[in-house]
């Protein structure tokens, strides 16, 4: 069932809400954009619907909600260990349809390859989703292509129409707040078609798309920043280190911070080998296990085509086109 | 409630052997090593220092050894601890060689500089089990005399098995000098369908090594290799070791040849 809304009801639901649980959604943070005298959607707390962003794309992705950037696995002195408590114990995420679909790349990595991880499943526990749906692609989508267009798994949906907020709930904790609120009929709208489209292989040959010269054109042209991988919803690495505090040498804390394989050391290994010296090799690298790597391992490819690694590239390198390549080459 | 796998565990340096300045062996208490199988590593971990990936060398009653090069922040540090001293550890992590994989073989081992640490357990264990194997050989190359490693074990070994140990350079009038390749020629097989062969080392020596092996008249799938990669968690979740579908600190590091061949970095 749908409901209608208008803001100030909507706003005391944020204040019922939030004394259960932590509200994450997208924000509008002023001259943080790529370029100039431009805006950036970042994630973060958020308290009323004014704090929220239902309109634009978000330039960084949901992931550190439950996938901190920098998050400490414990804190360690002479007499020992001792785990941080979780940053919280259950949390709001609004996100669109393409991040519902990253959450199970998300959950793939951290619950299925290997042992469960503590710290990833702990955050995990007690997440309600909900949906902002999208009516129309934004620029750079692909999520057709990539099966991420219809949404799935979410608890609530929210859009905003006439000055008014929409609410589908699919989750006894939200539909109590609705009692009494007016109904109307609605279809959650999903995106059926991007102008960006990308080509789908089957069976990709390893070998083959390694000695294509496409990857040459990326030697020059990335400079390896890194990004893409910071802002992709399915990136996942990280790397272990170690801080400690500058007036007691012997405690400190161990932290897991988000990688890059675009960057340079992620693959040295001791003595100095390098596997990948090359920008175009990380690139192939990063866009193989994006398809094929991460299917032949899940059954489903890891990139959920939302295009944030395009709109952030300072080299204006286009992922879907690096996808688009590379099933030219497997023809 | 899930195990935080992340926690490293204390562990008392038993002994310590200092086989070159640069590379020592650290025997570490460990309760559980009867369950662990050769070529799995250990994460080493120093905290304020950080983490490093580390291959069993030896497996003991209540011990494994770990044999480390002295080459970067946490190994060096490490270099200052003396038996007695408790440090942190946590594994073991990796399949390993398994031994029925090589039962009734003519096997051959070849490995070249600290890659000798990661087989060396399982040239220990059929060293002590002649009697499964048909025949046990051993290839090793080190870069000269002085970066030699497991002295003593070589002993034992040539007691027990056809020992060929080479150095890059060094006194051609003394000692075998030339690359491990050279030697793998003139291995005696008797049946190519029971050869099986195990290579460790540096990614050139064990490319042209296999390459060796193969036109020698070896199987592929009778040749096993073990990749060194970055892993940063030994757990499967940090990706730094990924190359394709696999990662190595869990599908690996130990792989057969017709698997390990494919993969592509």
């Amino acid at each position: 069932m749908a409901y209608s809304l208008d803001k100030i009801a909507v706003d005391d639901l944020f204040k019922k809400w939030g004394e259960d649980y932590l509200i994450y959604g997208p924000t509008l943070i002023k001259n943080t954009g790529r370029l100039s005298d431009t805006d950036s959607v970042r994630y973060d707390e958020v308290r009323s619907i004014d704090d929220l962003e239902l309109n634009l794309k978000s330039d960084y992705s949901f992931k550190d909600v439950i996938l901190p950037i920098s998050e400490v696995l414990f804190y360690y002195n002479e007499d020992g260990m001792m785990v941080p408590k979780q940053k919280h114990n259950g949390a709001i995420i609004f996100l669109r349809s393409c991040d519902l679909h990253a959450l199970d790349r998300l959950d793939q990595m951290f619950m299925e390859n290997g042992k469960p991880d503590f710290y990833y499943t702990r955050l995990r526990e007690n997440l309600k989703f909900v949906l902002i749906p999208c009516s129309k692609s934004f620029e750079n989508c692909f999520c057709v292509s990539m099966n991420s267009n219809v949404p799935k798994n979410y608890n609530l949906t929210i859009e905003e129409i006439d000055g008014e907020y929409v609410f589908e709930s699919k989750d006894e904790y939200f539909t109590k707040f609705f009692s009494g609120s007016k109904e109307l009929d609605y279809t959650v709208p999903y995106v059926k078609e991007n102008d960006i489209k990308v080509e789908h292989v089957e069976k990709i040959n390893n070998l083959a798309i390694t000695k294509s010269e496409m990857w040459r054109e990326y030697d020059s042209r990335c400079i390896a920043c890194g990004r893409c991988t910071l802002v992709c919803p399915t990136c996942t690495c990280w790397t272990m280190q170690d801080i400690h505090y500058g007036d007691n040498q012997k405690a400190g804390e161990r932290r897991r911070v988000q990688a890059s394989c675009m960057v340079d050391n992620f693959d040295r290994v001791a003595g100095g080998h390098v596997y990948r010296e090359k920008n175009g090799d990380r690139m192939r690298y990063k866009a193989l296990h994006k398809i094929s790597d991460h299917r032949e391992r899940y059954g489903v490819d890891m990139c959920i085509g939302c295009g944030r690694c395009d709109d952030i590239c300072p080299e204006y390198i286009s992922f879907s086109t690096i996808l688009n390549k590379i099933a030219k080459e497997s023809e | 409630m899930i195990t935080n796998e992340y926690l490293p565990f204390s562990s008392k340096v038993l002994k310590v052997t200092k086989h070159t300045p640069m590379e020592h062996t650290y025997t570490m208490e460990f309760a559980g090593a009867k369950d662990v199988v050769p070529g799995q590593f250990f994460e080493l971990s120093l905290p304020k220092y950080g983490e490093a990936p580390i291959s069993v060398s030896g497996i003991g009653e209540n011990s494994v050894d770990l044999t480390v090069r002295s080459i970067g922040v946490v190994t060096d540090e490490l270099f200052k601890y003396e038996a007695g001293r408790h440090l942190y550890i946590r594994g073991p992590y990796g399949n390993g060689f398994i031994a029925d994989d090589y039962k009734e073989s003519e096997l051959l081992v070849i490995a070249g500089g600290t890659g000798v640490s990661p087989v060396k357990a399982i040239i220990d264990y059929f060293g002590n089990h002649n009697d499964e194997v048909k025949s046990m050989s051993i290839i090793t190359g080190f870069k000269s005399k002085d970066d030699q490693l497991f002295r003593e074990d070589f002993k034992r070994w040539g007691k027990q098995m056809n020992v060929t140990l080479t150095f890059d350079r060094g006194d051609e009038t003394k000692e075998n000098i030339g690359l491990v390749t050279k030697y793998i020629p003139s291995v005696k097989v008797n049946n190519f369908d029971d050869a099986k062969a195990i290579v460790v080392g540096p990614p050139i020596m064990m490319k042209f090594a296999v390459k060796g092996l193969i036109e020698r008249g070896y199987k592929e799938e009778n040749i096993w290799i073990s990749h060194e990669r970055r892993m940063s968690c030994g757990l499967g979740k940090c990706g730094h070791c990924r190359v394709n579908s696999t990662y190595i600190c869990l599908d690996g590091p130990v792989f057969n040849y017709t698997v390990g061949k494919d993969l592509i970095d």
